[in-house]
This record gives C-alpha cells, sequence and structure tokens, in this order.
C-alpha cells in the first residue's frame, strides 16, 4: 500500500536504479523504467528508493501527445477537422478522473434513487460522459452551455459542486436550486450553464438566445445547445436554427444522439437519422461521441468555425447505458447484449484507461487507487448532502419574482417597496 | 372608431422629478431595491391627486396610443443598451400597429430585430437573451399568435427564476394587441389574458390610454420580472395629452379613472371606454359610480379596490374576457375573499360570451359587453 508521503506533483519522481527493486514491477513498469534509464540519469543525483508503486506518479506532463481519433469525422458541407488530436498526459489524466466521477455519482444516484432518496425524474447520464468532459476541454466557462433534463454531468462539469448535486436530487435546501428545482433543472450561472430544462426541445430556443446576447454584446463566446435525438423533431429546433444561420449566432447545436428517444429508437421517430445532415445549408460533423479525444476535437473545430461563420450542427454519436430514466428499465425496447457490448467496446472511461496504459502515464493499480479516492468522495458528498435539511416552508414563495413584488407594490420609481398587497 | 378621448382622460400634470418625502403609514415599509436605474419623475401612488385635480400644465404634447408606446420604447432603448426588441415586422416594416416604425433607423437592425414567423422559438430566444443580461421586448403581432409560444412563457419565463433558486432573473417584456377588434374572427379576436394568469412568476398589464400605456411600458422595460402588457387592437388611435417630461406608471397599482360613491366599476383595457360611455347615462339618471381601470391584471390592486369597496360597498366587474376562467372571474374571487364583510350585494361580473367570436357585426356585438349592459347591471345592483 502506498505511504502517506504525497508524491510531489510538479515532477515525475526519479526512477530507482536498483534492479533489485525494479525486478518487483510488472513487466509493463520494468520495460518503461528500462526505456526511461539514459546515461543521463544515472549522472544525476542518486535516486531516492521509493517502492515501485510510488516510483512513477500519474503523469502530469503538459508535453503535447498527439492521439488519432477512433473514427474520422464525417462531415456535412464543411472541411471535417483531423483525426489527430492534440492533448497533453495531464489533460487524459483530467479526463479519466472526471469521466469516473461522474460515472460515479450516476450510479450513486441510481442507488439513492432505488432507496427513494431521490423522488421523481432522474435522467443519468452514464455513458455520455465523454461529450461533458470533451466539451470542457476544447472550451473555457464563458463559453455558454444549456442542456434538457439529462443535466448532471454537465453541471459538474462546469465546475458544480458535488454536494450541491445530491442535496438538489434530494430536495434539500442546499441543493444547487435550493430543492425547489429537482434533477431536471440544474444551474450554474457564474459558469455560464444555463441548465437544466423538462420540456424536449424548449431549450434550444432559449440557448439561440443566449447566442444573441453573446453576438449582440461582441462577447466573443459561442453557447453549446445541447439536445436529444428525440428532441431532433420538435420544430422549434428547426425554428432557431433558421433565425442563427440568417443572423449568424454563435451557437452549436449539438445532438446527443443516444439512438433512443424514450423508448423509441431512432430509426423509428425519424425519417432521416443523419441529424448532423438536417441543417439542410448548415453545416455539420458527425462525432463519435464517446471518444474524449473526438468530441474535444470537434467542440475546438466548431467554436472556431461558428465565431466566424455562424451555426453548425454536431452530432454526438453517443449511447446511455440505464434507461431514460429511472422508471424505465432500458431494456424493454434494447437487447441486453446491446448494451453489454457497447460497455465492452466503447466505453469513454475504458478507452481513456487504455490511453494511459498504454502510454504509460499511469499504472493500472493508480488507477483503480483513483477510482477508489473516487468512490469514496462521492459516498462522502452523498453524506454531507443527507445532513442538509429540507427547505423552510417560506421558501415556497421566495424567487416567483424578483424581490418577490407579486405580493408587494413598488413606487413609481421601481426603488421603494411602498406596500404590502393583501 | 373609438372615442378620440375618453371625457375623464388625464391631462397632464407638471411632475417634480424627486419622489416625495415616504409618509410613514403603518403599511408601508421601505426597501431599497436594485436602483439602478435614473430615477423618473414618481407619483405618490396612493396619494397621486384625484383625477379632477390634475393642473394642466404647459409642457405636454398631443399623441396616439401607438406613437406613446413608441415613445417609451425610444426613450427606454436610449437610456439602456440592453433593450432590444423582437419581433415579426417589428424592423423594416416599422411594426404591424406602427409601435416600432423608424426604430431600425435609429438602434439599427440587430436591437429591432426582425424575426420570421416562429413565435415558439422567437419568445424562447428572448427569453435566452433575457436568462444572459439582456432586457428584450418581445411583440407578438396579435396576442393569440402567442399561444404558440405558451410553452416558452410558462415553463422558461414564469418558472426560471424559481426553479433555479433565484439564479436567473427573466427581465422581459411580452407585449402585443389582443381583444376583440372589427369582425378580425375568431382566431384573431383572443384574450389571452384569462390563459396566462396562472402562471406563476409574471405580471400581467393592460393599458387602456396613450398615458398610461407609455408609462406601463417604461415600467414594465425597467422591471426585473418578466411582463405581459396587454394592449388592444382598436385602442391604438386613441388621442391624448401626455408630459413631455418622463414618467413612469407603476405596474401593481390600479387608476382611479371617476371617483364616486355608490358602487364600484371594476375593468380595464377596452371595456373602460365603453364603462365611461354608461356611465355618462347613468350620471344623468342620478347614479354615482366609481370607476377604476384596474391596469394590473396580476397581480390585483386590491388595495385600490378594497379601498373603493369599503366606501362603495358595491362592485360591479366589466371585462372583455370570457365568463370562464377570465380576469373577471379571479376577480370577484378575490374581492369575495377579502371583502366579503364589506359587500353590500352580490358582486356582478359582466363578460363576454362563452363563444368564439363571430364574424357577423351583429353577433360580434352580442358577445361583448355593451354599455347598455352595464348600465341595466348598475341599476339592479343598486337597487338590491
Amino acid at each position: 500500500s502506498p505511504p502517506s508521503a504525497p508524491v510531489p506533483r510538479h515532477r515525475i519522481p526519479q526512477i530507482p536504479l536498483n534492479p533489485a527493486r525494479a525486478s518487483r514491477a510488472s513487466p509493463a513498469m520494468a520495460a518503461a523504467i528500462l526505456r526511461r534509464l539514459s546515461p543521463a540519469a544515472a549522472q544525476r543525483a542518486p535516486p531516492r528508493l521509493l517502492p515501485p508503486t510510488l516510483a512513477r506518479g500519474v503523469s502530469d506532463s503538459t508535453e503535447p501527445l498527439t492521439v488519432e481519433t477512433s473514427v474520422p469525422f464525417t462531415s456535412h458541407i464543411v472541411d471535417p477537422p483531423s483525426r489527430d488530436v492534440s492533448t497533453t498526459p495531464r489533460e487524459l489524466a483530467a479526463a479519466f478522473r472526471d469521466m469516473a466521477l461522474m460515472r460515479r455519482a450516476e450510479i450513486a444516484a441510481d442507488s439513492l434513487y432505488k432507496a427513494k432518496l431521490i423522488r421523481g425524474f432522474c435522467h443519468l447520464y452514464d455513458g455520455q460522459e465523454a461529450v461533458a468532459v470533451g466539451m470542457e476541454a476544447a472550451i473555457t466557462r464563458r463559453d455558454a452551455i444549456i442542456t434538457a433534463y439529462r443535466d448532471h454531468c454537465l453541471y459538474l462539469a462546469r465546475g458544480g459542486d458535488l454536494v450541491a448535486a445530491f442535496a438538489e436530487l434530494m430536495g434539500r435546501v442546499d441543493g444547487c436550486s435550493r430543492g425547489k428545482g429537482g434533477s431536471m433543472h440544474f444551474y450554474k450561472k457564474d459558469a455560464n450553464f444555463y441548465g437544466g430544462h423538462g420540456i424536449v426541445g424548449a431549450q434550444v430556443p432559449l440557448g439561440c438566445g443566449l447566442a444573441f446576447a453573446q453576438r449582440y454584446r461582441k462577447e466573443g463566446t459561442v453557447t453549446f445547445d445541447l439536445y436529444g435525438d428525440g428532441a431532433a423533431n420538435q420544430g422549434q429546433l428547426f425554428e432557431a436554427l433558421n433565425m442563427a444561420a440568417l443572423w449568424k449566432l454563435p451557437v452549436i447545436l449539438v445532438c446527443e444522439n443516444n439512438h433512443y428517444g424514450m423508448g423509441t429508437a431512432e430509426w423509428k421517430a425519424s425519417k432521416s437519422p443523419a441529424y448532423y445532415k438536417r441543417g439542410d445549408y448548415v453545416p455539420g460533423l458527425k462525432v463519435d461521441g464517446m471518444d474524449f479525444l473526438a468530441v474535444k476535437q470537434a467542440c475546438k473545430f466548431a467554436k472556431e468555425h461558428v465565431l466566424e461563420n455562424g451555426p453548425i450542427i454536431l452530432e454526438m454519436d453517443t449511447y446511455r447505458y440505464h434507461g431514460h430514466s429511472m422508471s424505465d428499465p432500458g431494456s424493454t425496447y434494447r437487447t441486453r447484449d446491446e448494451i453489454a457490448g457497447i460497455r465492452q467496446e466503447r466505453d469513454p472511461i475504458e478507452r481513456v484507461r487504455k490511453l494511459l496504459l498504454t502510454h504509460d502515464l499511469a499504472t493500472a493499480q493508480e488507477l483503480k487507487d483513483m477510482e477508489k479516492e473516487i468512490r469514496k468522495e462521492v459516498d462522502t458528498a452523498i453524506a454531507k448532502a443527507k445532513e442538509s435539511p429540507m427547505p423552510d416552508t417560506s421558501e415556497l414563495f421566495k424567487n416567483v419574482y424578483v424581490n418577490d413584488c407579486g405580493l408587494e407594490s413598488f413606487g413609481v420609481d421601481r426603488k421603494v417597496v411602498r406596500t404590502v398587497l393583501p | 372608431l373609438v372615442p378620440s378621448a375618453s371625457p375623464t382622460s388625464p391631462e397632464s400634470a407638471p411632475h417634480r422629478v424627486r419622489s416625495p418625502r415616504p409618509h410613514h403609514h403603518e403599511r408601508e415599509r421601505e426597501r431599497e431595491t436594485d436602483g439602478r436605474r435614473p430615477v423618473a419623475a414618481s407619483h405618490g401612488g396612493r396619494r397621486r391627486p384625484l383625477q379632477a385635480q390634475i393642473r394642466r400644465g404647459p409642457t405636454s404634447h398631443e399623441v396616439l396610443m401607438f406613437e406613446a408606446l413608441r415613445e417609451a420604447m425610444i426613450e427606454e432603448m436610449t437610456l439602456d443598451p440592453t433593450v432590444c426588441m423582437i419581433g415579426e415586422d417589428v424592423g423594416d416594416y416599422g411594426g404591424s400597429y406602427k409601435v416600432s416604425k423608424g426604430l431600425s433607423e435609429m438602434f439599427g437592425d440587430l436591437r429591432v430585430l426582425d424575426t420570421p414567423i416562429a413565435e415558439n422559438s422567437f419568445t424562447g430566444m428572448g427569453i435566452g437573451a433575457a436568462m444572459k443580461g439582456l432586457r428584450p421586448v418581445v411583440e407578438g403581432m396579435n396576442m393569440g399568435f402567442l399561444l404558440l409560444a405558451y410553452n416558452q412563457i410558462s415553463n422558461n419565463c414564469g418558472m426560471l427564476p424559481y426553479t433555479s433558486g433565484g439564479q436567473f432573473k427573466i427581465p422581459i417584456v411580452i407585449r402585443g394587441p389582443g381583444g376583440v377588434g372589427r369582425q378580425l374572427g375568431a382566431e384573431h379576436s383572443q384574450r389571452l389574458e384569462s390563459y396566462f394568469q396562472s402562471i406563476p412568476g409574471i405580471q400581467m398589464v393592460a393599458c387602456s390610454t396613450p398615458y398610461n400605456a407609455k408609462g406601463l411600458l417604461k415600467a414594465a422595460i425597467r422591471s426585473d420580472n418578466p411582463v405581459v402588457l396587454f394592449e388592444h387592437v382598436l385602442l391604438y388611435n386613441l388621442k391624448e395629452k401626455i408630459p413631455d417630461e418622463e414618467y413612469i406608471c407603476c405596474l401593481e397599482e390600479a387608476e382611479m379613472v371617476r371617483p364616486g360613491s355608490q358602487l364600484t366599476i371594476l375593468t380595464y383595457s377596452r371595456m373602460r371606454y365603453h364603462v365611461m360611455q354608461a356611465v355618462k347615462t347613468l350620471v344623468n339618471k342620478g347614479y354615482d359610480p366609481e370607476v377604476i381601470d384596474i391596469r394590473s391584471l396580476k397581480p390585483f390592486d386590491l388595495h385600490t379596490i378594497g379601498n373603493s369597496i369599503k366606501k362603495t360597498h358595491r362592485v360591479l366587474i366589466v371585462e372583455e374576457c370570457m365568463r370562464t376562467g377570465g380576469i373577471g372571474a379571479s376577480l370577484r374571487s378575490a374581492i369575495i375573499d377579502n371583502f366579503w364583510d364589506e359587500l353590500d350585494a352580490r358582486p356582478v361580473c359582466l363578460s363576454s360570451q362563452d363563444v368564439p367570436t363571430p364574424y357577423a357585426a351583429t353577433l360580434e356585438d352580442a358577445t361583448v359587453v355593451q354599455p347598455a349592459q352595464i348600465v341595466a347591471a348598475v341599476e339592479e345592483i343598486c337597487q338590491s
């Protein structure tokens, strides 16, 4: 077991030259050590004799690394970006951590729902983590994101607090919406995360409005407007897309195509399931939504594109392991083999894990330890969230209006409250 | 054509720029709000002088209702660069009722945005822009078309401040003409105030004169809450003198049109003119009705209304909404809940019939409340 002394984060610790110790490491690790041994290393100061498990921490180097995406991008009336994505070990490690955290949080939400601590609707995002994390890797917190009801992980990706997320799911006052929104209404204004909307497709015009404000104020930022393959058939999406194209609004419409709109497969709902082509005159890109690097590349490309040329559609080909929501087992309209097969072949976390292991940026044990830590973190957050009280009854009437002025009458200058209306 | 000026329309009064020192009434308390906006001339609210006492000042100008709305838009858009206008034909065409004539030349076509015919999504866009800090004014060419945007208005506009735990405010104004016009047909004669009234989180106001149209639109734009401003298709050519100086009307306040002692008539929008026409007849017959234009449809100004009922003990509501689930139905219920002990007679509500508005002129007239019916109702209430 690793000792309690923290591994220094700013550099990769020295590899012990003692072969006796090196031989206790796994073959892969031994090979890595041998590769790194060089004459220059031998002339450095005597190495600290650390046990092999700590001989090399999870790499936080920022040296660029180029990785190929799983599949090339398919595009509609635009030249697709390159398949070669530049990344760094630190970014891959962070992506692994974030996706593992999201996965763990969603599984924990599943258990909480079954324990009846979360009620109502709970739409889980596990399987789709790469979209949230890849998007964050490509943009800043000044860019806006808006999505529908499958919003827990987007909230976390935008810097949302884990305790606030669980508290909101359980309807406690320390939740991110003070317990008044619930699973489908997570927002984080200071991180430009605009939620969190229950009605399918209604967030798409809102997102175009966010982009309108960004253009109006010449902010140089963009809006990522997320919707699903089910919402792709909503009329308001095409209305909003038309206006966005007319006025060259900096909006990126991201279709998270998990191939099932609630219980209906995409081929049963859409005459044309090529959602990236549905923009007609608006360019589109089809992306493997379970490849973190492909998502990052596509979002980076899209951001540069829309700032010059107006809207673009990104279709993220992704998959959700859970059903549509907790009341849907998810196996009546698709086979367990299908779910298991995708988990086996395309899982986003496994893909990044393989990258980290292949490029020697971490060991399997370290990644397992990271996941254990994450599990503990999530459990601690849930315990803390459970301690939070339910909202007080006075909270019922707060925030209906700004300053609750529906119950009060203001002076004509709208500054001073004159009276309370009966 | 509607009467060019109601006999009791307020003449202009010179307004003091500074607000008067507050009168410490037991029900008043001061609380500063987000007072970034420049303070405009203010009235004393409940202590505002009655119509008969408003002095006629020298600095006023005559406008038609649509020009008053236009002036409000120009003033607010000049004062605050985040105010913008979104609607069909508002830009180059100048607005289907000329409310935004010339505005796109003045402010550019991003601030006065011509949209395609897509109410659901351009209302949604306005709400999204409001979430991000702009103050859009969304125009529905006819209020009836905003039924297509009902989801956006109800869920995203009304409920977002609440479901986000207070993170967002939606300072949007949704305005447009509604009501029964001159043989416009059923679908273009809708009264949406009855459908919107139970949406939590929005405020609704109805203007009836050029003076209160300008004042209410300015107040609505400055309000941080979503406000729906109901105009009326037949009132756009009303003429009135309004002050040259800047002024605002209080959004939550009712307007005393004619003080009286015998019974209270509560009305709003176009029905105010039918009421005043009936009042001419009633005064000749010796009655003394008090007429209040409620203006604020959500929330009701139960303070002004209550004071009036405490004085007269009888109430008649005259509205253009349909009988079922209209503003009058809610108002009658609120009056019974709050002022039951003050009432000497059953509160009567005259509303339009529960039918789609017919095209034929005689049938259309039979759908809405006419002055003769108002006279008959007043006589019946006063004799009971």
